[in-house]
């Protein structure tokens, strides 16, 4: 198929690519734009793993295709800190053992992102609520909890 | 995982759109959300040769209030802004109560109203409001425009009342009496998930707290959204009481529902569960009046 011209905004710096019309964005991310923060986990919606805003929404980005980014904008986790200068989630997580493996982190990490700013002072049913459209095989999820309510104002 | 090829297109008019499914039929299919399309595509359940995408199409996401009192709602209002929306929570309390229990909020952020409408399936919330509010659909193709009342819709499992040339445009919801509760229960087994059962209660009653009108619609407990209208007709003309309510659930999920064994539910515990939240979203659109 013919390849498609797009203009995306990536954690602020725009970007132009060719790209084949059924090129999903969790692909175009990890492989075009070589992002690799971002996770590919079932590749259909269910478990999070992909989360990253679009236009600073939480959305799956196993659901969008790439043509689809064309003039909005993206942030994926690589836009929240460095190991320097972590973003005061990622800080949260790491104070209270909120990852194992890391596989489900971004896409929780993007999830949380808007939400935390949005409920500063969330109870522990809203916290679990926000975080039902992730998956994490390791923790249990406690841990995740814990290090949201630590950031409660 | 990766769709198989197909060519895209992104009209910026509903007049392009309709030319576009005209001319492809059904090998060419509308994208709106993308919450389910994309998913079946990414399994290559679906291999439609083209998409045409409908997110960058003008004049499909208005919302507002018409003259006589109806909402009007475009086709790819997302779910999110209809869960936000202060016009939805002021003139249809049952959408707006129930939103929180679609999908989960990354979803909600993309999928769209028309689009859960026309996916039409039976676990699905959005039809089974549709029904309980008595909503009309307005479906077009080129040169020809009609209307379809939620109720004749959904014909059967994923099969509605649209042709491969027509697209749902918008959806109106009639004014609701000012004496009416509405309530929504479902049993998911996480938060966010398709529901085993669930059901949607309007109960609507006169000054003297006569019942005039109610409807009760079930999901996932039959091919379609199942609205049991002999259960809601012993409620009409009656003083609403517990025994009542509870002799209406049970009819409903008796006679009224068709509920499937499947990896997640027996029919026996859908036809049970049917029956418990039939009497909680009962009691509590009562409690709403």
């Amino acid at each position: 198929m013919e390849k498609i011209e797009i203009t995306t905004t990536i954690n602020g710096n725009q970007v132009t690519k060719s790209v084949e019309p059924r090129l999903l964005l969790t692909d175009f991310i990890r492989h075009d734009l070589r992002l690799t923060g971002t996770h590919v986990g079932c590749e259909h919606g269910v478990c999070g793993a992909c989360t990253i805003l679009l236009n600073g929404a939480p959305v799956r980005a196993c659901l969008m295709l790439a043509v689809q980014a064309n003039g909005q904008s993206i942030e994926t986790v690589e836009s929240l800190g460095t190991p320097d200068n972590m973003h005061p989630l990622q800080t949260a997580f790491h104070e209270a053992h909120a990852l194992q493996c890391g596989y489900c982190t971004p896409g929780i990490l993007m999830t949380l992102k808007p939400w935390v700013e949005e409920n500063p002072n969330p109870t522990e049913s809203e916290i679990r609520e926000a975080l039902s459209g992730n998956l994490c095989r390791c923790t249990g999820y406690q841990h995740i909890v814990d290090a949201v309510k630590s950031l409660s104002s | 995982m990766k769709p198989a090829p197909f060519a895209y297109e992104s009209p910026a008019t509903l007049d392009e759109v309709l030319n576009l499914i005209a001319e492809h039929g059904d090998e060419a299919k509308l994208l709106a959300g993308g919450q389910s399309l994309i998913p079946v595509m990414n399994f290559r359940l679906a291999q439609p040769s083209m998409l045409i995408d409908l997110n960058g199409t003008n004049g499909l996401d208005h919302l507002e209030l018409t003259a006589d009192g109806s909402l009007e709602i475009g086709c790819m209002v997302r779910q999110s802004t209809l869960e936000k929306s202060d016009l939805i929570k002021k003139h249809a309390p049952l959408i707006h109560m129930t939103m929180p229990w679609v999908a989960h909020s990354q979803i909600r952020n993309r999928g769209t109203i028309g689009g859960s409408i026309v996916h039409a399936d039976p676990a699905g919330e959005l039809p089974v409001l549709m029904v309980a509010l008595q909503a009309t659909f307005e479906l077009q193709k080129v040169g020809h425009t009609r209307q379809v009342v939620a109720e004749d819709f959904y014909i059967d499992l994923f099969e509605t009342a649209l042709t491969d040339n027509e697209i749902l445009t918008k959806i109106i919801i009639p004014p609701q009496s000012d004496r009416t509760g509405y309530a929504f229960h479902e049993v998911a087994r996480r938060h966010g998930d398709y529901a085993m059962a669930g059901v949607a209660a309007v109960v609507s009653v006169d000054q003297s707290g006569i019942c005039t009108d109610a409807r009760l619609v079930y999901l996932n407990v039959g091919p379609k959204p199942m609205l049991a209208k002999s259960a809601a007709n012993m409620l009409i003309g009656q003083m609403i009481t517990m025994e009542l309510i509870e002799q209406t659930a049970e009819f409903a999920a008796e006679n009224e529902i068709e509920p499937t064994s499947d990896i997640h539910a027996s029919a026996d515990y859908r036809r049970h569960l049917a029956k418990v939240l039939g009497k909680r979203a009962l009691t509590e659109a009562v409690e709403n009046i």
